[in-house]
């Protein structure tokens, strides 16, 4: 079996061979530990001997021996310092049934639940996630998020102490929590892909992986949770935002906008995938904010060119994600649609009152849109101002780049 | 998201403290850094070499290139060394770099500067 195919197989393995060990010993710290090292000890002996006839039960196995040598050596330390002889636990004897537990889903999702618990910051959820969900080891974490990987170790560490010291269990959310608690595992899928998508083509592929993961897990997600609308349109706009990924950028890795991509080179399978998802969601779902953002999508990809976009139906989507969902980044959104359909300067009343918005004012993403409307209605000099002040504000620097080039082309009598 | 820390001091500061004082304060370094490491944010750092060891590169006045003995700068303060930690926002970076006993000291100040990424969206 060659290694790739291994890796997807431990991935998916992970979290089934995690929940057998929780439910069996709780301890989700040190079972967490335990099972990452059977992960590596398979990814190393599997390629090289062949699967295991059983290789659930022999990650069940392999990790249940790593955690009992934790005990034995925990107990011989303490036993050492008290001086004092211990008999061997009972639980240390106790052998690893073969294969106890069907695959359950049940436990990828009270897994997926723990690790984007609110005790947590965003960072060490979606790091927790990719570790105890998806089976990514934290070196293939760390080089994913571009830090060292004791760095990343640490931050797994200490969102499972976290997670301990606020006596979460490895259960199910109450349905009145639930809501909310969902809410922030589509958070972190979304967080997730977003961050792979964003990589820029120079980048390591580490980074490119993030998204199949994401999109993986958003699977996952939406086969243990067929009935649930939102979770079916978060799958289907990062389907939607994906397949624009070989239009994204330009020979030179620069940043293409969505009006100037080259929609031939658009992932055909994946629009029709996603736009058949969220179409399907819409029909028995009350519409959530990812459904109605993976609508607008939808709305973009059917457009053959830039030119023939519904406009007016993205407007009044906008206007449905406005009310679900308010805040400003929607607003700036709505703004360029509203400039399409109703022309530049409505588009830029909009954004007025997001300079006296505390989480817009001054931001770059604000200072853009706006450079980019002003472009719109003519004002070359005021645009030019704007984009410059848009790629000052910003620290990504494909973003610099492109709206450097922005206000290049409104200097003086340049070609637009 | 992630923040260079720029440590700007007087150079020579710490040779008219006193033994105590400096260990006070590698001590409170070393308290710093260890929260960093532990909470998973601190993603690297270096304290750099007297001012007096540097030398600089520049174009020369008649073309070319030359390099000279000693800091480019010529300030009060000098460029001490970094530390790049990995935030969830910006005022965490900010209040890590008030807590540096430099600043807390008066030995100098901390510039908090973002870290441009790679990565981008299309507009």
């Amino acid at each position: 079996m060659t290694s790739p195919a291994v890796e997807d197989l431990l991935r998916t393995l992970a979290p089934q061979v995690l929940g057998v060990l929780v439910r069996r010993h709780g301890q989700f710290y040190a079972c967490e530990d335990a099972v990452q090292e059977a992960l590596l000890a398979a990814a190393v002996q599997w390629p090289e001997q062949g699967l295991p006839d059983h290789p659930r039960a022999w990650l069940v196995t392999v990790a249940t021996r790593r955690l009992t040598d934790e005990w034995r050596g925990e107990h011989a330390r303490r036993a050492r310092e008290v001086a004092v002889a211990v008999r061997q636990p009972a639980y240390a004897t106790v052998a690893p049934p073969a294969d106890e537990e069907p695959p359950g889903g049940d436990d990828t999702l009270r897994l997926l639940f723990l690790c984007c618990h609110p005790a947590l910051p965003v960072s060490a959820q979606v790091a927790l996630t990719l570790r105890a969900v998806g089976g990514l080891s934290t070196a293939e974490i760390a080089r994913a998020y571009l830090v060292p990987e004791a760095t990343m170790s640490q931050r797994i560490r200490r969102a499972k102490q976290r997670i301990e010291a606020a006596g979460a269990r490895f259960t199910l959310p109450s349905p009145a929590d639930r809501d909310e608690r969902l809410g922030a595992v589509l958070r972190v899928l979304y967080l997730v892909f977003n961050e792979g998508y964003a990589a820029s083509s120079g980048e390591a592929l580490h980074r490119a992986e993030l998204t199949a993961e994401a999109i993986r897990l958003a699977r996952e997600l939406r086969r243990l949770l067929p009935d649930d609308g939102e979770v079916a349109g978060l799958l289907a706009l990062m389907l939607l935002t994906d397949a624009h990924r070989a239009a994204r950028t330009g020979p030179d890795g620069e940043l293409v906008p969505l009006a100037e991509q080259d929609r031939s080179r658009w992932d055909r399978a994946a629009i029709e995938e996603g736009v058949a998802l969220v179409t399907e969601a819409l029909t028995w779902s009350s519409p959530g904010p990812y459904q109605v953002q993976a609508a607008i999508a939808a709305v973009h990809a059917e457009a053959p060119t830039a030119g023939t976009t519904d406009w007016p139906q993205i407007v009044s989507l906008y206007r449905v994600l406005a009310h679900l969902a308010p805040n400003p980044m929607v607003t700036l959104n709505q703004a360029v649609a509203v400039a399409m359909v109703d022309g530049p300067r409505a588009g830029l009343a909009l954004l007025e009152p997001l300079d006296a918005d505390g989480r817009t004012a001054g931001h770059h993403r604000l200072t853009a849109v706006r450079a980019h409307l002003l472009d719109l209605a003519g004002d070359r000099a005021d645009a030019r101002a704007a984009y410059l002040a848009a790629a000052r504000a910003t620290t990504s620097l494909p973003e610099r780049r492109y709206l450097q080039a922005r206000a290049a082309r409104l200097a003086g009598d340049g070609p637009r | 998201m992630k923040y260079m820390l720029l440590i700007w001091n007087r150079p020579g500061f710490v040779e008219e403290l006193s033994e105590a004082e400096r260990n006070a304060i590698f001590g409170e370094v070393d308290e710093i850094m260890k929260e960093l490491s532990e909470s998973g944010e601190l993603v690297g750092g270096e304290a750099l070499a007297h001012p007096s060891q540097a030398r600089t590169a520049r174009p020369a006045a008649g073309g070319g290139t030359e390099i000279t003995d000693g800091p480019f700068v010529e300030s009060k303060e000098q460029f001490a060394g970094y530390l790049t930690v990995d935030c969830e926002t910006p005022e965490r970076a900010a209040e890590i770099a008030a807590r540096w006993p430099d600043v807390r000291h008066g030995f100098g100040v901390l510039e908090v500067r973002a870290v441009m990424e790679q990565a981008g969206t299309e507009m």
